[in-house]
């Protein structure tokens, strides 16, 4: 975005929300909101007509191990109609629910449960919080830091038993063991 | 090649003597490979060398290979791309439905043993831990003649068993 129109949405959002915590990079406009706020302050961000952020972009989970709140919510919102982006960061604390914006935007719901299914973010009023990539049975959160890289568990066929069956991880070679810890 | 010769074989035998003379495990195998059916099982990126393998260019067809979307009647599956864990046990389900006799084709590096993401936490490791596999073509993804020089090499592989049945009994 160019910065005219940056200073432009600023501007308006500063007028629309004023409560806000805002931060002006170089080229995208950074709001930083609590829990508590998030419903509210997405479907005012949809509704109203000088923001006008119909469409729901992205939604990523974020690990930052070090952190005092490990994980964070990043939300990309759009305005096909104004030509103009935001985005939206809410740090979320270990095994806390955050409210599910499905209602607000319906492909939220997707992008939910690829936050659970990677970070084990939980959200509450979710429809339908399954895993949505990894097998339904899977073990672990595979996106946080300490997920070991190869997984922990394999599966194969057993012939005796006419079954798939999952066994701890055993990798054969020993100069590929890195491999196992987290990066 | 062998089947060419086959043909202009029986060809003049019945020309000259009204009848032919086969030993039967020959003539089954050759009539297996005559019309092998494989399942499509596209998983990834082979699975669009495998389209371009069966179009027109290289026309699997003429090889008698009609691809078909049913275990039920397909002979021969073709692995084409990365197994994950979540399509495991669907691939041995729809293997478990194929009739006998059966040939698995694992194509490309994912399918033979993970490829690119052996080390990651959803990849199978090779398809052959799920089912037999019979013939492994390499390549990332295998060029449409690597895959199709895989499926004569298939061919060969039938034509030099010598017992009628022979799929059966196998295991893992």
């Amino acid at each position: 975005m160019t910065p005219n129109k940056l200073d432009r949405l600023e501007q308006e959002v500063r007028t629309k929300l004023p409560a806000l915590t805002m931060e002006r990079l170089a080229d995208a406009l950074v709001i930083h909101l609590a829990i508590s706020d998030l419903v509210q302050t997405m479907t005012r961000l949809r509704d109203d007509i000088a923001l006008d952020f119909k469409l729901l972009i992205d939604l990523a989970g974020v690990h930052y191990p070090e952190r005092e709140v490990p994980f964070e919510l990043v939300y990309q919102l759009l305005s096909v109609h104004k030509n103009h982006r935001i985005r939206v960061k809410l740090p979320v604390p270990e095994g806390v629910l955050v409210p599910s914006i499905s209602g607000v935007w319906g492909c939220a719901n997707w992008y939910e449960r690829e936050a659970y299914d990677m970070f084990g973010i939980l959200f509450s009023g979710h429809p339908d919080l399954r895993r949505i990539l990894n097998d339904y049975d899977f073990h672990g959160y595979p996106l946080r830091k300490d997920f070991p890289v190869t997984g922990l568990v394999e599966s194969r066929y057993d012939a005796v038993r006419g079954m798939l069956v999952k066994e701890p991880i055993r990798l054969k070679r020993e100069d590929k063991e890195p491999y196992r810890k987290s990066p | 090649m062998e089947m060419i010769q086959g043909v202009t074989q029986i060809r003049e035998e019945v020309a000259n003597r009204g009848f032919m003379l086969a030993s039967a495990d020959k003539l089954v195998n050759w009539a297996r490979t005559s019309s092998m059916w494989p399942m499509t099982f596209g998983l990834a990126c082979c699975a669009v060398e495998m389209m371009q393998a069966g179009a027109s260019r290289y026309d699997l067809d003429r090889f008698g290979i009609v691809f078909r979307a049913s275990p039920r009647q397909s002979d021969v599956i073709i692995v084409a791309g990365t197994v994950t864990y979540k399509m495991a046990p669907a691939l041995r389900k729809l293997y478990d439905q194929m009739a006998e006799p059966r040939w698995v084709i694992s194509m490309g590096s994912c399918a033979n043993g993970g490829g690119y993401y052996h080390y990651g936490y959803s990849t199978v490791r090779g398809c052959d831990r799920i089912i037999p596999v019979d013939i492994y073509i390499p390549g990332c993804p295998p060029t449409a003649e690597a895959f199709l020089y895989g499926v004569l090499q298939l061919h060969k592989k039938i034509h030099r068993t010598n017992t009628l049945y022979s799929g059966w009994g196998e295991s893992v």
